[in-house]
Parts: C-alpha cells; structure tokens; sequence
C-alpha cells in the first residue's frame, strides 16, 4: 500500500492522477441558516437507499439520529444550552428581553471529503478512492468490510453497517458520496437539493470557500463574533476539507474535533499501533480456540 | 413556522438576510425561536390580552397611520347609542342572552339602521346564520350588513372624522384595551414588559408610508373557544398600522395541508357551496329567486349584486341542460341544512345512534381530533365506514386495536362496524391541483402510475358516481332526480382514471350560447343569470383562460416581475393581494416610493402597477356614488375594502361575529388561571357540550382546578404529519422521531420529579395519557399574577395501533369538545391537566385513575360549562 503524498493547497484529483479540467466540488454548510428540518438527512436516505438507522427516541433534544454512522450520512445535531455568557447577538439567541438565554443550535454534518483523506489512504483494496470531483467514495463492489478505515477517519464519520441478514451492503465501510452518482450527472447533491434554507451549498470548492469567508466576516460585522469556518484551512491536519461549515461558535460545541489531524500523517507510528493491535488479536483468537 | 412550514420558512429566512426582524411568540422555543431575533414566550390561550395590549400601546401612543385609518377604515362611524362595552358590563357586550348563550347584535349596529328599519327599509336583523357568506369558510361571516351581505344601501353612516365622538368606533376601540396595559398583558399572558414593549416599538416602527409588517400565524392560532378572535385582533392592529392590501403586509395564514384552503373554496364543509355561496337551508320555501333575495339587498353595493350570475351558472355546471328557467335552474335538487352538520356535531350523533355510514378520507380522526377518544367510540356505533388513505391508519383499526379495546370497554366481537379500505394514490400519481393559502391554484403532474389497488380520489369518485347512477337510472322517485340529472361524463385514461385538466376547465366555466359557444370563460364578469354560461366554482373562472391550464405556470422568479404573476394562477383574476387599493393613498397615488404597489395613472385614466387592481379599472379615487348608486357603483373611489358594503376595514365588527364586535381577553374552556381582566371568565358565547363522555376539569377560581394546575398546548414536528397517516409509517421519517414525548421545564421536572428520559402520565377529565420525558429549558415557567404557571408541550402525531411502525398514545385524547361560536372549531391548543412521573396503569385501572381524579376535582357534567359567570352568580 502506498501513501497518496498531498501537497498542501493542491487539488487532490490531479494528485490522483485525474486527467480532467473539473474543479474540486463540494459542500458548504451554513449552520447559521439550519432551522433543524432534517430534510438533509431524509433526502440523502432516499437517494441513497440507506436503510432505516434504528426507531430508537434519544431524549437528546430533537436529535434521534446520535451521529454519522454507516447508515446517516447526514447528521442534524441539536444543541440547547445557555448562551455562554448570557451573550444575545447569535441568531441563534433569544432576546435578554425575554429573560432567556437560550440558544438552539442546529447544524447538519456530514462527511468532509478531505484533501488528506485517513480513510483513503489505509484502504488496502483500493475500495475508496479520489473521484474526479476531489471527493472520496467507497466502492461497495470492491469493498471486503476490513474496517481499517474506520480508525483511521479523525471524524468517525465512516463505519461498518450493521444489521440483519439481507441489509443492504451489510458489513461494509459505508459513507457520504457526496453524491457522486448524481454528480457525473451534472446534478445537484440529494441534501442541498432538498435543504429549503440554503443552509447547505454545493458547488465549486473554491468559490465555496470566498462565499463562506464573505458570510463569516458579514456574520462577525453583525455582531455574532464566535462565527468563524471549520474545514476552510488547506493548512489544517486534513488540508482542508471539501465539506465546511460556517459555525457560531467553536467546533466543540457541535462535537466536532477542534484541530482534526489526519492519522497517516504519523503513519509510521500508525503501522506499529496497528502491528501491537494485531498480536493482540491473535492471542485473543488462540485463547479463544482453546476455549472451544 | 419553521417546524410545520420548512419550505415555506426559507422566504422568512431570505428575508432576515436582508434585514427583516423576525419576533417569534410561542409558549414553547421552537425551531422557530432559534432563527428569529426574539423568541417571546406566552401563556397558551392568552393571546388576546396580548393582542389588545398592542393595540392600546398603538392608541395611547398614536402610532396609527393616521390617513389611512381615517379614510380606509370605519375608526370614524357613529355605532348605535345603546350600544354595551365589556367595560360597561364586566365582561359582556350588550345583547347577550343568558337563556340561549349567545348575542342579539343588534345594538353593534351602525348608527343609522334603526332609522333604516323605521322607513321601511329592510330588516337588519340578526342571528340569521343560515343566509351568511363568508370568504373564509364556515358559517359567521358579516351577513346583512357588511361583508357580502345585504346592503347598506339605505341607510345613511354616521360619521365623525374628527374621531372625538364617544360613540364613534376609534373611541369604542380606545376605551375596550384601556385596560390591556403594559402591567396587565405581563398579569395575564407572562411577557415581561420589557418584551412586551420590544414587540410594540418594532412593530410599530417597521409599519407606515414606508414599510410594513406582517403577521403570519399557523391554524393552531384558530384552535381556541375565541378562535376567530385571535385573528380579528390581529386584523384590527393590522388595520391601524396600515398593513393591508400593501406588499409586505397582511395576514398569513399557513394551513395545515397543502390545499386547505382549496378544500374551502371547493367545499367540504356543509354550509356553503363552492365559491363561498351559502347552501340553502330547508326553511327556504321560494325557490332560487327566493334564496337569492335572501341574500342581496335590491340595492346590493359592492361585487356580491352579481350573486345571481354565480349562482345559475353554478347551476348549469352540476346539471347542465336539465337545468333551465323553468325549472329554476334544478335549485330544488340541492341539498338543504337545517343546523350544525359540523364534524363534531356528526360523531357526537354517531354517538347517540343516529348515523349510519360514514366516509373518512386523508384524515385519521381517531388520532388526529379533539376528544379522540369519542371518536373512536363513535366509529364503533356505525353500520359502516369506509376509509380511503394510504395506510391503515388507526381510524381503520380502531375496532381490533384502539385504546378502548385494551381497556375493555369496546370488545371486537361487539363491533358491528364493517370497515372498507380503499388504499390511495398519492399526489406524485395523479394529476390535479393544490389550493395554497395565498388562493394560488399549482398544478401538479403524474410522476408515476399509482401502485396495486390504490387510485386518485378522482377515480373513487368518479366511479362511485358511475355506479350510483347505474343503480338510479330508471328511478321514478324524484328524491334520486339529482343524481339521474347529474352531469357526469368526464374523459378518462388508463384503469377508468378521469382527466383531473377536464374537472378544472368544469370549475372554470363555459359559454353554453352566443357566438362564444363552447369557449372556456375568461373571467367571472362574464357570467350571466340567464343560463348562458357554467362554472363550478365562480371564483375561480379564470384558471382556464383562453384554454390554457394557468394553475400550471412555473415561470422562474428571475424571468419575470418580482410580484410573479405567471408562476401558479392566484383567484380571484390572477390578483395576488386583495384589497391592494389600499397600496396608494386617498388620492390614487403610491403611500411611498418603496411600497408603490397599485396606483390611479392620470393619464390613461385608470389604475395600474405591478398587481391585477382590486378595484374598478377606471374609477378615479375621486368618485363619489349617487345615493341611488347600488353593485360595485355604490363604493366610492376611496373604498378599498370593496367586499363590505360600506368599502371599509372593520376595525369594529357591526355584524357577521357571534361573540362580540371587539376581541376581547377570555380564558380557555380549561383554565387554571382566573380572568384578570373581567369577572366573565370564559367567551360567553362558546358552544359547550354537557355529555358524560366530554366532561370538563374546573378552572380557576372554581373549586376543584388544583387537581389540574398545569397548562397543556399541542403542536407539530418538523418530522412528522399531523396524525401520523403519512409519516408514522414510513421509516425514514418515523426514526427521526419515533416515540411520543412530552416538553418539560427542569422547574416542572423537579416540582414532578419527572426523570429525563423516563416516562410521564398526563391526565384530564376525559383520560390519562403517557410520554417519554424531554427536560428541556426550551419550556419555561411563566409568572402569571403573582403564581408560577408551567406548561408542557405535547406533539400530537402518535396514536395506538398495530399498523404503523411507530405508536403511542394521543395527544387529542386529552381534549374535551368545547367550540368556537362562529366557525366551530374546536379548542385544541389549549387546556388543563396534571403531570406524574411514570408510566400510566393498562387495562380498567387506567379509567379508575380518571374516575379518581374526577371525583378529587367534584367533576360533573356541568363543570366548566356555565356561560355566562356573572348570571350565574346572580342566581
Ligand atoms: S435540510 Fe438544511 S435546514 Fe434542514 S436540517 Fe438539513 S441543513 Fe438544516
């Protein structure tokens, strides 16, 4: 297996070896937009055909989902809290008027398509790959449900799907294509399709990207100065990713990693992890012979 | 907005992008709440109190428009001296009958009538509820004077311009909210006032020459014993500010599906016909011309005079060439009513034995009405039941697997109901049209062939009506002439399906004579009373002009004018905002720059802008009508308000509303809070129902409310629709909110020890209910009088049954039946209950813990349902 090397900034297509004039593409997502109405998540599911993910009530505010899985490729998260120090000027506020300080923020996360993909890089079938897009995607037909890459997402956005007997592509690796289908037919991802706010944008990365900045500076010159992106960076431990989002206040808040760096950086110290994992395993399956 | 209207509620966010301020007021902080600016949270069932304390703070700090409300409205007619306030009599207006619990509103009348009535002229009377027409549905609309209904033609307004006269409506309306102060809207609905003046400064600033406000509200707004109300306080801060018939202002009401409003215009209520005519009522005995004497003055003004046009046309439509002026058009084979048909009046019968069969379609009562309970009861006693939907919803089980079973009080065995399932085609497989709450008609086309059995409503229709009149066609009793004589031959396709385009161009109405013979109409202008032309549906002539299907125009925003006339077809003629008027000042000319809208060009003599005129094309604003003056001619050039007879904005109802011409603050039918604002407590004229199976829980200051002392409210999510029958039983939906759950404070949690996570037990008089527990700081306490009131919110989308992937129990279960006056709907937005952590008992243990209940708050089956306090406390 052979690390893709990525050089900052660079677009990660060509470095793949794409031969074609098509500009990196993806998403996005303007959380200060999102009033929660899951369509994202509803719309992505039909497209894809994602079985249903379980009919379990979290008691998580409005949140059943709980997380991406192999199953929601789109994740609508509901945060209730208190404004932190009973500031008023996010959108997202009640007024002071009110006696309220309370905010509900809802922001739908998604897989980032990273220029420097983990999860790509330890897929040792060649299962995911760099489509000409810039995004990433699994191959369901190549895929033998290995798992490594499961680890090697810092999002922990890619996971195997579980389920019963006859569920679709059970025990793969299962993740967001960004629609990759509907892209080659010059269409629309599902999600910013149906999304009735323009709360998720698709499009040119590059053009996202000065989109997201001009939004972010009009938001902090109205005042919500904890607005900032995530995922903009191409300095960042993934540089930069293909899907960001315009937050209103810090990743953690949101449950997303504050400085994500991708695993196969330290891949060297990654392997002899993995090799320690290994031996582990082995002596668990001798024990467990012995048993029988 | 944004939890039931998403779609909708991306033009709210557009425009905050670009500036708007968005102030949201619900008792709970929705999804909602967390886009706007400010989220304001309100008791349920108290909306009036604030209402009327914006009205007071537009009064008292004379931030009116004032040209408009001089010249638009009727803020300057004299009403009839011995005219009551609720000032006057704590809580009443005069005219009020303790005995029959309801209004003589002849002394709201205009000042002038009783002079009217004195020469001869004909009767003002009231209470006439058989011969009124309503633009919005339902029964209560002005009749006789006013709004569509008789003329005012003979009497003379008294008028005092300068607004001083006491008697005149700006004083009324001044001295009924005096009392709506700051203070007493924080007493009576919870909003500081800090909040409470926010409200007022940002309304009032963004309205005038320059800009405007408006008000949206969804129909839970109309779910209340003062529903009507509601809106009407919201029509009259509205009329004051000058925000109607301008861009930007208004009223919107977001309906709960996607073609109420079309289900209104084309009726499945029992009272009017379609294109708000008033169905006839069994006492008529003279026939059409006698229907339509009822119904216009000789000297009818405004646009109802050519009510007979509509009505032969309509006529023509259901029975064509049968239909002649010999035999009155066949106005003889229209059914008659002869009282409350309504829903609630019709399972309450059933009930009682008196109805055999009975036709569910696209609604799921058993879950989704008021007192579901009783619904459900109901459907037991029936021969039959037929039930057309997509699934087998718990209105179609109810007999093997409602709640009743489990307790034993209905047994399978014992159900005589025989229930037919017709399973339905959605609207991706069919054609047809939806009716949007802006009146504008968007077609939509097959995507694909309905699966297996399930067919159009169309098709079910159709055929029935195919096979009835099989069955009739040699009938020689005249009762079946109606069904014999019925036109019924539309083109069909595949499997028998009609041709939804050719039920359209019916609506729309043709030329049956004349050189234009066989043409479609243009508009409703055309139609004649002499039986020349057809229409099913007069308001909506116009759809199909000149043969082309303009409910299906989807021209993009960007290719045409920012009011967007081709994009879906808007009744009446394409108008996008009535009474638009009103968007240019006295003299013809735009109020401002910005909201130039409709306006009188000099030079061509005519009004024109960017919308269809509301108005008579070329009556300059200078016209004044000839006292002989009837029809559109009797209003004036700077009437805007041309479907009242006087051509003004009612601030002050003089007729057409059962329970007052003001709004005015009364409690919920459940309460646990007493009227701060009047000894009445509840809207005297609320239609009660004293049954053992709608028993009430006392309300404050009565004995007994403590054993209820919460406040309910119920709603919808995002991720599901109303009962269930289209989302409960699709995965992807039902695991986005699979179990039903109640809204809780950490206050209330704690004062109930109800655990985060757990199960909770919410009971009335009428059941007991369980939900999982959602702490949640989006529910607050409020502070009401001096006493902490909590609320907790209840989404209604779950039933009990087998068939959907996800179940529980109603949230509708918990309501009694307690109506509206005017429209009769019920009150389900509101009421009593009390909280226990834990599961509710199963079986007869769960009917012994509301029997216990009911006995610790001495409930029968009087409680709650006196009318009128103050009578009842002189007895
Ligand atoms: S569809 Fe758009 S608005 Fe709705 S939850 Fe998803 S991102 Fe938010």
């Amino acid at each position: 297996m052979s690390k893709t090397i990525v050089h900052l900034g660079l677009d990660p297509a060509k470095i793949s070896g794409w031969d074609v004039a098509q500009p990196r593409m993806g998403f996005f997502t303007d959380t200060s937009l999102c009033i929660g109405c899951k369509a994202c998540e509803v719309a992505c599911k039909e497209w894809n055909e994602i079985p249903e993910d379980g009919l379990d009530w979290l008691g998580i505010s409005y949140d059943n989902t709980g997380s991406l899985g192999a199953s929601s490729w789109r994740h609508v998260a509901f945060i209730e809290q208190a404004v932190p120090g009973g500031r008023t000027d996010t959108p997202s506020s009640a007024s002071a008027l009110d006696g309220s300080d309370l905010r509900w923020l809802m922001s739908s996360d998604v897989c980032k398509h990273c220029t420097e993909a983990g999860c790509l890089d330890v897929c040792p079938t060649g299962s995911l790959f760099r489509t000409e897009f810039g995004t990433v995607v699994v191959q369901d037909d190549i895929c033998n449900g290995c798992g490594y890459c499961v680890a090697a997402c810092p999002f922990g956005v890619i996971e195997r799907r579980t389920g019963s007997h006859g569920t679709k592509n059970v025990g793969l690796a299962q993740k967001c294509t960004l629609c990759y289908d509907r892209l080659v037919s010059g269409m629309t991802p599902a999600c910013a399709q149906a999304c009735p706010t323009e709360s998720i944008q698709f499009g040119n990365l590059s053009e996202l990207r000065s989109r997201a900045r001009r939004r972010v500076e009009k938001l902090q010159l109205d005042g919500n100065r904890a607005a900032r992106l995530y995922g903009d960076d191409p300095n960042d431990g993934i540089g930069g990713a293909g899907a960001m989002f315009l937050l209103l206040d810090q990743p953690e808040v949101y449950g997303l990693p504050p400085n994500p760096v991708v695993a196969t950086r330290e891949l060297g110290q990654m392997w002899k992890q993995a090799g320690i994992a290994a031996l582990t395993f082995l002596i668990g399956a001798a024990a467990a012979s012995i048993e029988r | 907005m944004a939890e039931c209207h998403p779609v909708g509620f991306q033009w709210v966010t557009e425009a905050k992008k670009r500036g708007a301020k968005i102030i949201h007021i619900d008792p709970r902080f929705t999804r909602t709440s967390a886009l706007a600016d400010q989220h304001v949270s309100i008791r349920a069932g108290s909306d009036i109190a604030l209402l009327g304390g914006i009205i007071n703070y537009i009064i008292e700090n004379e931030k009116y428009f004032e040209e408009y409300v001089l010249e638009y409205t009727n803020a300057s007619t004299i009403i009839q001296s011995d005219f009551k306030d609720t000032e006057d009599i704590d809580g009443l207006f005069s005219g009020y009958n303790p005995e029959l619990g309801a209004y003589d509103n002849e002394s709201w009348g205009y000042r002038g009538i009783e002079e009217a009535a004195a020469a001869g002229a004909r009767e003002l009377s009231v209470n006439d509820q058989e011969h009124q027409i309503s633009m919005h549905g339902g029964q209560g609309a002005a009749h006789k004077i006013g709004s569509q209904g008789k003329s005012l033609s003979d009497i003379s307004i008294h008028s005092d311009r300068t607004l001083r006269d006491p008697m005149c409506v700006f004083q009324i309306l001044r001295r009924h909210y005096s009392r709506y102060t700051p203070e007493m809207v924080e007493r009576t609905t919870g909003i500081p006032q800090g909040a409470f003046l926010e409200i007022c400064r940002a309304v009032t600033e963004n309205s005038g020459k320059d800009r405007t406000t408006s008000w949206v509200y969804s129909v839970g707004w109309t779910h209340h014993s003062v529903g009507v109300q509601y809106i009407r306080g919201a029509a009259i801060i509205q009329l004051l500010l000058g925000n109607i018939g301008r861009p930007g202002g208004g009223i919107l009401a977001l309906r709960g599906h996607a073609s109420i409003q079309g289900s209104t215009d084309i009726p499945t209520l029992y009272d009017i016909l379609p294109g708000y005519l008033p169905m006839p009522s069994a006492s008529m005995t003279a026939g059409l011309k006698g229907y339509l004497e009822s119904l216009m003055a000789a000297k009818q003004k405004g646009f109802w005079a050519n009510l007979d046009s509509y009505m032969v046309s309509f006529l023509k439509s259901y029975w064509g060439d049968a239909a002649n002026p010999e035999n009155d058009y066949c106005f003889s084979y229209l059914p008659k009513i002869n009282g409350d048909h309504g829903t609630y009046r019709t399972v309450m019968d059933m009930m009682d034995g008196k109805v055999e069969g009975y036709m569910i379609f696209g609604e799921n009562p058993a879950v989704g009405s008021a007192n579901a309970r009783m619904q459900r009861l109901a459907l037991s006693k029936l021969k039959w039941l037929v039930v057309r939907d997509f699934n087998l919803i718990e209105s179609a089980t109810f007999w093997k697997d409602s709640p009743e079973i489990a307790t034993t009080e209905l047994e399978t065995s014992d159900i005589a109901t025989e229930v037919f399932f017709f399973p339905a085609a959605s609207q991706a497989e069919k054609d047809g049209s939806f009716t949007q709450t802006q009146r504008m008609l968007q077609w939509h086309h097959k995507a694909v062939d309905p699966p297996g059995d399930c067919r159009s409503e169309l098709h079910f229709f159709y055929q029935l009506g195919l096979k009835i009149k099989e069955l009739l066609k040699d009938s020689k009793n005249p009762r079946d002439y109606p069904i014999r004589d019925l036109t019924w031959d539309y083109p069909t396709t595949k499997n028998g399906e009609p041709v939804a385009e050719a039920v359209l161009k019916e609506i729309n109405g043709s030329h049956l004579a004349g050189e234009k013979k066989g043409k479609l109409l243009a508009s409703y202008t055309e139609m004649k009373p002499d039986g020349s032309t057809s229409g099913g549906c007069w308001i909506y002539t116009g759809v199909f002009a000149d043969g082309i299907n303009h409910a299906a125009k989807r021209k993009p925003g960007q290719d045409q004018s920012w009011v967007a006339p081709d994009w879906g077809w808007v009744w009446p003629a394409n108008r996008r905002i009535l009474y638009n008027r009103a968007s240019a000042d006295p003299d013809g000319k735009p109020w401002s720059e910005r909201k130039a809208y409709i306006w009188w060009d000099e030079a061509q003599a005519k009004w024109t802008g960017h919308d269809v005129p509301d108005f008579e094309p070329s009556k300059a604003p200078w016209y004044r009508p000839p006292d002989d003056a009837v029809g559109p001619d009797a209003l004036a050039g700077n009437d805007p308000f041309i479907m009242q007879a006087d051509g003004k904005g009612w601030l002050f109802a003089p007729a057409g509303i059962k329970d007052g011409p003001l709004p005015t603050h009364y409690e919920p039918q459940e309460s646990p809070v007493t009227n701060a604002l009047y000894a009445q407590q509840k809207n005297p004229a609320r239609q009660v129902f004293k049954r053992s199976d709608n028993l009430s829980n006392p309300s404050a200051p009565a004995e007994g409310y403590e054993v209820y002392p919460y406040v309910f409210t119920t709603y919808r999510l995002t991720e599901h629709h109303t009962a269930g029958g289209m989302s409960r039983f699709l995965p992807y939906l039902s695991e986005l909110q699979p179990e039903f759950f109640c809204e809780v404070s950490p206050e209330l949690a704690a004062e109930r020890n109800l655990r985060p996570g757990g199960w909770a037990t919410i009971v009335t008089a009428r059941t007991a209910i369980e939900a999982r527990v959602l702490v949640t700081r989006r529910i607050k306490p409020l502070r009401i009088d001096g006493k902490i009131i909590h609320q907790i919110g209840l989404p209604y989308h779950w039933g009990v049954g087998n068939q959907a992937l996800v179940a529980g129990d109603s949230a509708n279960d918990l309501f009694g039946l307690t109506l509206d006056p005017n429209v009769h709907i019920q009150e389900s937005k509101v009421s009593s209950c009390d909280i226990q952590p834990g599961r509710r008992p199963t079986g007869p243990e769960l009917l012994n813990l509301v029997a216990s209940y009911r006995r610790r708050a001495g409930i029968t089956q009087d409680t709650g349902n006196e009318l009128a306090t103050n009578y009842e406390a002189d007895k």
